[in-house]
């Protein structure tokens, strides 16, 4: 049974959908009990990186995921992913569940075409750096698409793969059990849908 | 890299797809969930629905078919028509629509724009504008491009952009349904004024007609829809054609 973390952030009718049409069993919750007792735990998340700690430290979850991630495949997409993160500079500075060290910058700040749009809306290839079982089904430069103006960085050691938008933009990382996806595979068509099925194997 | 993105556009009236020319003359074309699984499968970047319904019993039929295309079909999906309020947003949003598009609605209270934006983050906020040429000025019109608001379009549209618009859908009244390509003209000065992405719609014939959209800068999609549904033209056979002439495509 997958868990996907439901802390008022975001819409999850797709993750959801998108999990039920591969036949995979998955539970939106907020229950720590839930959490703990499932196989592994996806972290959705779209939004301000501030308010969206603030929710997991609030409700007491920010610790269950920190200790579950050890023991379990933890999944973050988008936000969730920047929340795995030591910490993030959006609207001031903010700590993350440190999960992957590395922070969240301003992806205009250092984009190398100026002419270049932020939010990054759109299809992007994914350049997959390092070989992972996350990529089972995957092919070298499959298209997935994202929704963001912020974007992970100082993690090359974590970092999975990266899509070009005039500098290499991470796109996926992984530090121990605790994955991260800056695209949405919910959202990426029939390539997310097989991101998804591999996180569901590992 | 980035690639652009082609997007049907399904105009939903009381259950099924319909296409007018120029805005009149509505037919009919086909089931909506039909329509949404094939598009996905050759190989469409998005999907647009409007709803252009008057009815409860429409609207209530509107969200029914988005629920079920939003159950098996994983790209983004814009949702358009009827959004007056933040209670709209809502009711879209919930039946998983990933962005929701407003025209009129923030025409009669611009506020919408940024109240949206704050509540659901501006990548979920999509302006959608009717623009006309009226006496060598660009136009907003409202009402499905049947009402003259006296509104500079390139003000308005950046006045949007600037308070909360993630992305602007900009409609050439003009060229709309002509099929002889974009306007050009409008959609360069749309360009000049706003940095969010921009998709253009209206006037789309041919697959010559995309490959110059995109050679225009500052243009980031290309949505059609009479010339998708009366298959005039392939998704798939468009995006291997622009691709071979050097626009990143996702194939």
């Amino acid at each position: 049974m997958i868990a996907v973390i439901d802390y008022g952030v975001g819409n999850l009718f797709s993750l959801r959908s998108s999990l039920r049409s591969l036949g995979l069993e998955a539970a939106v919750t907020a229950d720590p009990a839930a959490i703990r007792a499932a196989d592994r735990v996806i972290l959705p998340g779209v939004g301000a990186f501030g308010d969206a700690m603030a929710r997991l430290n609030e409700s007491g979850l920010a610790p269950v995921i920190r200790a579950e991630a050890a023991r379990k495949p933890l999944l973050g997409i988008c936000l969730g992913m920047q929340l795995l993160f030591d910490k993030s500079c959006e609207y001031g500075e903010h700590a993350g569940l440190g999960l992957v060290p590395g922070q969240v910058c301003p992806l205009a700040a250092d984009l190398a075409d100026p002419a270049l749009k932020v939010p990054q809306i759109g299809w992007n290839a994914l350049r997959i750096l390092r070989p992972d079982p996350l990529f089972r089904y995957l092919r070298q430069g499959e298209y997935v698409y994202y929704v963001h103006s912020y974007y992970a960085k100082h993690c090359a050691e974590s970092t999975l793969a990266v899509s070009d938008y005039s500098i290499p933009v991470t796109g996926a990382v992984r530090s121990g059990l605790a994955w991260g996806t800056q695209f949405h595979p919910e959202k990426s068509g029939d390539a997310g849908l097989r991101i998804l099925q591999a996180f569901a194997e590992l | 890299m980035i690639t652009k993105r082609i997007i049907p556009c399904l105009d939903v009236r009381n259950g099924r797809v319909v296409k007018g020319v120029n805005f009149e003359g509505v037919r009919d074309v086909a089931d909506p969930v039909e329509m949404a699984r094939m598009y996905n499968a050759a190989g469409a970047d998005e999907l647009v629905f409007y709803d252009i319904t008057a009815s409860f019993e429409g609207r209530a039929l509107f969200t029914d078919i988005l629920t079920r295309v939003a159950q098996e079909v994983f790209i983004p999906l814009t949702v358009g028509g009827g959004i007056n309020t933040l209670a709209d947003f809502d009711r879209v949003l919930k039946c998983g629509a990933d962005k929701v598009s407003v025209n009129s609605g923030a025409l009669r209270d611009p506020a919408l724009i940024p109240a949206a934006a704050e509540r659901y983050g501006s990548q979920c906020v999509v302006l959608s504008a009717d623009v006309k040429r009226v006496g060598g000025q660009f136009r907003v019109f409202a009402r499905g491009g049947r009402e003259d608001t006296g509104r500079d379009a390139l003000e308005w549209i950046a006045w949007c952009a600037e308070h909360g618009a993630g992305e602007v859908c900009l409609n050439s009244i003009d060229t709309d349904g002509v099929r002889r390509g974009f306007d050009l003209e409008m959609l360069d000065a749309v360009a000049a004024r706003v940095r969010v992405p921009i998709i253009a719609s209206g006037g789309a014939g041919k697959k010559e007609d995309f490959l110059e959209l995109f050679r225009h800068k500052g243009i980031d999609a290309g949505l059609a829809a009479g010339i998708f549904h009366q298959k005039l033209l392939s998704i798939r056979e468009l995006k291997e054609y622009l691709a071979k002439n050097g626009v990143e495509m996702r194939l």
